[in-house]
C-alpha cells in the first residue's frame, strides 16, 4: 500500500532509523531542537525547516543546538566522527559554508589522505541548496560543484523524497565525508517512500525516464523539471531519456556515457552558475568518452554566470526551467 | 611537586628528544634532503610535554604547523615521524603528509595541522565524542599567538564552554605571528585574559618553566576529567628557530635569540632544578643525552635510507571507498 509522505519528512524518517541502529549517529546545528535555554517549549522548531522534529523527544542529548558558529560547530562534527562518533550537522543554508568551508574542505576531505590512510571521518554536513524563495544571494546558491571539486569528499543531490531517505541513510553509513544537499524546492513535495530502512549505494544512477532520442542529465530539483520537459517533448514525438546521477562524487559516468552512446545527444540540466559546473564537467568527460556517438553539441541548461537575484522577475529568469530544456533539445533536432 | 624519580627521568627524555630532533631537522633541513616547509618547536619543549606528561592515548590532542613536539610529546614514534619528514613510504604518514601533518590517531595524536586556527574546532568534536563514549578522556588543542586571534579559536572557546566539553585550549605565546609580534598582534595583555569573555578559567604560566606548565595542566586536565569543563591556558614562551626553516628573522633583535638559550632555555632551567635539589644527578642527564643522540642518528639514517613512494600511491587513501 502507498504510503505518501513529504521529502521533509522522508529526511526526518532517514535521521530517526540510523539514530536508533546506531547509538554512535548524533546529530547538530543551529536550532535543529529550537528552544535551547529559552524559557518556553524545547523541540520548538526542530530545526529551521521541520527537518529533526521530534528527534530530541526520543533522542535526548544525542541531538544538540549549536550557538550559531558554523567554524566551530562543523569542526566539531569533523572531530567528533575522527574519534568514532557518527555526527550528522546540518548546515541551514550551503550559502553559508564560506564560514567553515576550512573544516571542510582542508580537514575533513583530507585526513585519511594525509594521514597515510590511517583516518576515517563519517561526518555527514545535511544543507539546503536551490533559488525560488525569493531568497535572495546568500541563501538560493546551488554551490554543490565546488565540492564535488575537492577530492575526498561525497556529494549527494537527491531529487525526491524517496531517494532522500535511501541516499541519507547511504550518507549516514557511509565511511567518508558526505556533503548532502536538499534543494527546497522539493521540502514539501510528496510521493510513495517505503517506512522500511533502505539504503541507496552511491554512485549509481537512476535512469528516471527511459528514451532513444536524447539524453538528460539533471540534479535534485532540476529532476523534476527535466521530466516535465521529457513529457512536452513526448507529445511531439521526442522520447528523453533522463539520468538522475544522484551523487556528483562519485559520479556514474558509465551510465550517461551508454545513454549518450544509444541517443547521440545530451544536454546537461544544472541549477548551479554555468562554470566550472556539473553540466561543464559533464559534458567535457561525455566530449572525451563518447565523441564517435554524439550528432551534436553537448548542450547545458544552467543558471547564468550571475548571483541569484531577488525581484521574482529576476529570478524565474535565473532557474533553469522545463522551457528553457525544451528549448535546448529542439534547438538540437 | 608530585613527579617521582621515572617520571623526571621520562620529562628529561620528551624534552630532549624534541631538542635532538629540531636541532637535527635544522641541520639536515640546512643541506637540501629534507624538501617542503618545515616550522621547528625547539625552546617550547616544555609546553607541550608539561601537558602530554598529563595524558594517556584515549585523550587527543590537536596541534599547529610547528608540530613536531607535540608528536614526540604525544608518544608518536619518531623513526616513523623522521621519515615522514623526508618523504619516505614508510613515513607515519606513508609520505603523503610531511612535516605539517604528522598525525598518529592510536596515539591520540589527531595531527599537526597546515591552517592556523583549525585545531580548535576539531578538540571539540574531540571532546564530544568522549563526552559520548564516557571514557574520561580530555582533548586538548594547542594554538599558537597567531591562532589566538582567529575566529576559529573564539568559536571553540564559546562552544566549549556552551556544551561544557572536557577541553583544554593551551596558547603557545611564542611571541611571533610568523614575523608579527604578539604584543602587537594581539589586543590584551595576556591571551589568557579572554577567558573571562568566554566563561572559562585563563591562566598565564611561564612556558619555560617545566614544572609550572606541569602543574597548572595537571589542574586543567583534571577539572575537564571531572566534568568542569574548558580552560585556557596561555604559555609564554620563546622559539629557539625563525618562523620556518630558511627565515633570517629579521624582525628580532641581534642577540635575541642567543640571550634567550641563556637566560630561558626550559632544558637548562630543568636540568639545574632537578641537580640543585638532588632530584636526578648528572649522570641520568648524560644517559638520557646519549641515548636521544643515537635514537635521532638512527631516525635520520633509517629515514634517509628508506624509499619514496611509488606511483601506485598516489591515488590510494582518498577515500575509504569510492566507487
Amino acid at each position: 500500500m502507498a504510503r505518501i509522505i513529504t521529502f521533509r519528512e522522508a529526511v526526518n524518517e532517514a535521521l530517526l532509523q540510523e539514530m536508533e541502529r546506531d547509538p554512535k549517529v548524533i546529530a547538530m546545528g543551529e536550532d535543529v531542537i529550537g528552544g535551547s535555554g529559552a524559557k518556553g517549549e524545547m523541540d520548538a522548531w526542530g530545526g529551521p525547516f521541520g527537518f529533526t522534529k521530534g528527534l530530541y523527544g526520543k533522542f535526548g542529548d544525542r541531538i544538540m543546538d549549536t550557538p550559531i558558529t558554523e567554524s566551530a560547530f562543523i569542526g566539531a562534527a569533523v572531530g567528533a566522527a575522527v574519534c568514532g562518533m557518527r555526527p550528522v550537522a546540518e548546515l541551514m543554508y550551503i550559502d553559508f559554508m564560506g564560514v567553515c568551508f576550512d573544516q571542510i574542505f582542508n580537514q575533513a576531505a583530507k585526513f585519511k589522505y594525509m594521514f597515510g590512510g590511517k583516518a576515517e571521518t563519517p561526518v555527514v554536513i545535511r544543507t539546503s541548496i536551490g533559488a525560488g524563495l525569493r531568497a535572495a544571494s546568500h541563501h538560493s546558491q546551488s554551490l554543490y560543484p565546488i565540492f564535488t571539486h575537492i577530492p575526498g569528499l561525497k556529494v549527494v543531490v537527491p531529487s525526491s523524497p524517496y531517494e532522500a531517505k535511501g541516499l541519507l541513510i547511504q550518507a549516514v553509513r557511509d565511511n567518508d565525508p558526505v556533503i548532502f544537499c536538499e534543494h527546497k524546492s522539493l521540502h514539501y513535495i510528496q510521493e510513495d517512500v517505503p517506512e522500511g530502512s533502505y539504503a541507496i549505494p552511491f554512485g549509481e544512477a537512476n535512469i528516471v525516464r527511459d528514451g532513444g532520442d536524447v539524453t538528460i542529465v539533471a540534479f535534485g530539483l532540476m529532476v523534476q523539471k527535466s521530466m516535465e520537459a521529457a513529457s512536452k517533448l513526448a507529445k511531439e514525438g521526442i522520447q528523453c531519456e533522463v539520468i538522475d546521477p544522484r551523487t556528483t562524487s562519485p559520479l556514474d559516468l558509465e551510465t550517461i556515457v551508454e545513454s549518450v552512446e544509444k541517443t547521440g545527444y545530451l544536454v546537461v540540466v544544472d541549477e548551479s552558475n554555468p562554470r566550472c559546473s556539473m553540466a561543464a564537467d559533464i559534458s567535457a568527460q561525455v566530449s572525451d568518452q563518447a565523441f564517435g556517438s554524439l550528432r551534436g553539441p553537448v548542450k547545458m541548461v544552467t543558471a547564468p554566470h550571475c548571483p541569484p537575484p531577488f525581484s521574482d522577475v529576476l529570478e524565474d529568469l535565473y532557474i533553469p526551467s522545463p522551457n528553457k530544456i525544451t528549448e535546448a533539445i529542439r534547438s538540437l533536432k | 611537586m608530585n613527579l617521582n624519580e621515572t617520571q623526571l627521568l621520562q620529562a628529561y627524555r620528551k624534552m630532549r628528544q624534541i631538542r635532538a630532533f629540531e636541532d637535527r631537522v635544522h641541520e639536515e633541513f640546512a643541506t637540501g634532503e629534507i624538501p617542503g616547509f618545515v616550522h621547528l618547536y625547539a625552546g617550547e619543549e616544555a609546553s607541550a610535554v608539561g601537558f602530554c606528561m598529563h595524558l594517556t592515548d584515549e585523550d587527543r590532542i590537536a596541534s599547529t604547523h610547528r608540530g613536531h613536539g607535540h608528536c614526540i610529546a604525544k608518544g608518536v614514534e619518531i623513526n616513523g615521524m623522521m621519515s615522514e619528514i623526508y618523504g619516505r613510504r614508510n613515513g607515519i604518514c606513508a609520505g603523503k603528509g610531511g612535516s605539517m601533518h604528522i598525525a598518529d590517531l592510536e596515539k591520540g595524536m589527531m595531527g599537526a595541522n597546515g591552517i592556523v586556527g583549525a585545531g580548535p574546532p576539531l578538540i571539540c568534536g574531540a571532546g564530544l565524542a568522549a563526552k559520548f563514549q564516557k571514557n574520561g578522556a580530555v582533548a586538548v588543542a594547542f594554538v599558537g599567538d597567531g591562532a589566538s586571534n582567529q575566529g576559529t579559536t573564539m568559536e571553540s572557546l564559546n562552544l566549549a564552554s556552551v556544551w561544557n566539553l572536557p577541553c583544554i585550549f593551551v596558547a603557545e605565546n611564542n611571541g611571533y605571528a610568523e614575523a608579527t609580534s604578539s604584543t602587537w598582534s594581539v589586543s590584551c595583555e595576556n591571551i589568557a585574559d579572554r577567558a573571562a569573555a568566554f566563561g572559562m578559567p585563563g591562566v598565564v604560566v611561564d612556558g619555560h618553566d617545566f614544572f609550572a606548565v606541569y602543574e597548572v595542566a595537571g589542574e586543567a586536565i583534571k577539572r575537564a576529567r571531572e566534568g568542569g569543563g574548558p580552560s585556557l591556558i596561555e604559555c609564554k614562551l620563546n622559539r629557539f628557530y625563525g618562523h620556518f626553516e630558511g627565515d633570517a628573522q629579521k624582525y628580532r633583535l641581534k642577540d635575541e635569540v642567543k640571550n634567550l638559550k641563556q637566560s630561558n632555555d626550559c632544558l637548562k632551567k630543568f636540568a639545574d632544578k632537578v641537580l640543585d635539589q638532588g632530584l636526578l644527578n648528572k649522570k641520568h642527564l648524560a644517559e638520557i643525552d646519549e641515548l636521544v643522540a643515537e635514537e635521532i642518528d638512527f631516525a635520520v639514517n633509517h629515514a634517509k635510507s628508506s624509499e619514496k613512494p611509488n606511483s601506485a600511491d598516489l591515488l590510494t587513501d582518498v577515500y575509504v571507498n569510492y566507487p
